[in-house]
């Protein structure tokens, strides 16, 4: 029996333990035979200890969405499940947004609240979203996006779009090395980059009456 | 020694996948190496019409994949050095026809045999891309210097990284030196110092690329074009020989120093 429950989300399929191919038997004439019914349902789908690979995700994913429905997360007990899931870009947990793909991170904490280490370099087309601080060792390239509810700091160049205070937060600061970002926001605010003069140096930018300021790093005004 | 598979890929269309392809295999099968060349963009193929071979195709990819033929039946040997072969993709098909568990397989039945495979990348990053990086002992990396090819570039190398496949090389293909000279075009400085990997070649923009292209001759076997040179340059490369990255000295600044060095020593 596969369990079907109601999320904020949307609607959730809980497989029975066993191996898949009996559960997927189940579960696909539970949606032919209510075809209408499901129709544009945002579906979840939680797999306990059954393992999936990526083909198998890939086969649902396709059969639902030709019934329209779309298949947003795949829960499992099970880390190949798990990062086969996440390679199709889809959630592994409800109460994330789903296609957010965190790479290599550890979380440490500062000051009693939360902060996310990155020690890579974020290359184009990664997305971190995260509700806490944001530390990148290395660099963030254009095309990938940084969302933090806290501050943002980046030792090394920043080129791509920095979010800091995303949840209406004004204290957030972003900083970085070399900060040349495609795009800047703080709370509500929003900045674009004027073209730099001179050489590279560490900078802060803080939100100072309602506009974002940009000043070089100066141990003196700490 | 088991064949070494080499995914050529860039994210971006157009920037030279199918010729550097193409010519890295010409040249390392001119050196008397044992090369098989795999064309992965099923649907779009082009790397039998570069290679001069499109018309010699009976069996393709999707037709060993799927058994209607056997490896060996579907691989083309070149007309002009006998240790170069093609296996076309099929025209008549799209990019799920082959999964990237079929690929693998293929590339581990072609390892005996050979001593590099090459395989051409689609461009883009879906199921064609997945299944050409998915036996990749390498993957390299072409650009152009330009910022839009930059860009999709970073963004495959980071899903390269994200699949464990190593650090990728590099080749920055088309560069124009007068327009670098004059700021106009970003320079392989620039380029590197975005994407952050190893350099495997650099390649002078040359219209005998366009030419040799047409005809189906790969440029890498014309000995007197500089396109052709920074090719085999790129094979060496590979091969493990250290060649210093030379390919962007103009020739008369080359031929000065040339004469320079000869006339000091003359002198001395």
């Amino acid at each position: 029996m596969i369990r079907v429950k109601g999320i904020r989300e949307g609607l959730l399929f809980l497989l029975e333990e066993g191996n898949w191919e009996e559960n997927r038997r189940y579960l696909l004439k539970l949606v032919e035979e209510r075809e209408a019914f499901w129709r544009g349902a945002q579906v979840a789908l939680d797999s306990r200890s059954v393992v999936l690979c990526e083909e198998e995700i890939l086969a649902l994913k396709d059969y639902l969405s030709q019934r329209g429905l779309t298949l947003w997360a795949v829960l499992s007990d099970s880390p190949s499940t798990q990062l086969a899931a996440q390679k199709l870009g889809l959630a592994t947990r409800l109460n994330r947004p789903p296609k957010d793909k965190v790479p290599s991170l550890s979380t440490i904490v500062h000051d009693g609240e939360e902060a996310l280490l990155i020690n890579k370099t974020l290359r184009s087309g990664y997305r971190v979203e995260y509700a806490g601080h944001v530390v990148v060792l290395g660099d963030v390239n254009p095309g990938a996006e940084i969302i933090a509810s806290g501050s943002i700091m980046v030792w090394g160049r920043l080129r791509g779009v920095a979010h800091a205070g995303a949840e209406g937060n004004t204290q957030a600061i972003v900083c970085a090395l070399d900060l040349q970002p495609t795009q800047l926001r703080i709370a509500g605010q929003i900045a674009l980059t004027p073209q730099r003069k001179g050489k590279p140096q560490p900078e802060v930018v803080r939100l100072q009456n309602g506009q974002l300021v940009a000043q070089p790093w100066n141990a003196k005004d700490r | 020694m088991p064949a070494k598979v080499v995914t050529i890929t860039s994210g971006k269309g157009g920037v030279g996948k199918t010729t550097a392809t193409a010519n890295i295999a010409a040249a390392l099968a001119s050196l008397g190496a044992k090369v098989v060349c795999i064309d992965a963009d099923i649907g779009l193929r082009n790397l039998d019409v570069v290679l001069g071979l499109e018309n010699r195709i009976v069996y393709d990819l999707v037709d060993v994949v799927e058994g209607r033929c056997r490896l060996r039946q579907a691989m083309i040997r070149d007309k002009r050095l006998p240790e170069l072969y093609l296996i076309p993709a099929a025209q008549t098909r799209d990019k799920s026809a082959v999964s990237p568990s079929d690929m693998v397989r293929l590339c581990d039945e072609l390892r005996p045999d050979f001593e590099w495979v090459f395989i051409d990348s689609p461009a883009g990053i879906e199921r064609g891309f997945r299944n050409a990086i998915a036996p990749a002992d390498l993957t390299i990396v072409i650009t152009n210097p330009e910022v839009s090819a930059v860009r999709d570039a970073d963004r495959i190398i980071g899903l390269i990284e994200a699949e464990e496949k190593g650090p990728p090389r590099l080749i920055i293909n088309r560069i124009k030196l007068e327009m670098v000279k004059k700021g106009d075009m970003l320079s392989a400085d620039d380029v590197l110092e975005l994407l952050a990997i190893d350099l495997l070649g650099l390649i002078p923009e040359d219209e005998e690329v366009i030419i040799s292209t047409n005809r189906g001759v790969p440029v890498a076997l014309d000995g007197k074009s500089r396109a052709g040179q920074a090719f085999r340059n790129i094979a060496g490369r590979l091969r493990g020989e250290d060649i210093p990255f030379t390919e962007l000295e103009d020739h008369q600044g080359s031929f000065l120093g040339q004469l320079t060095r000869f006339l000091r020593r003359g002198g001395g």
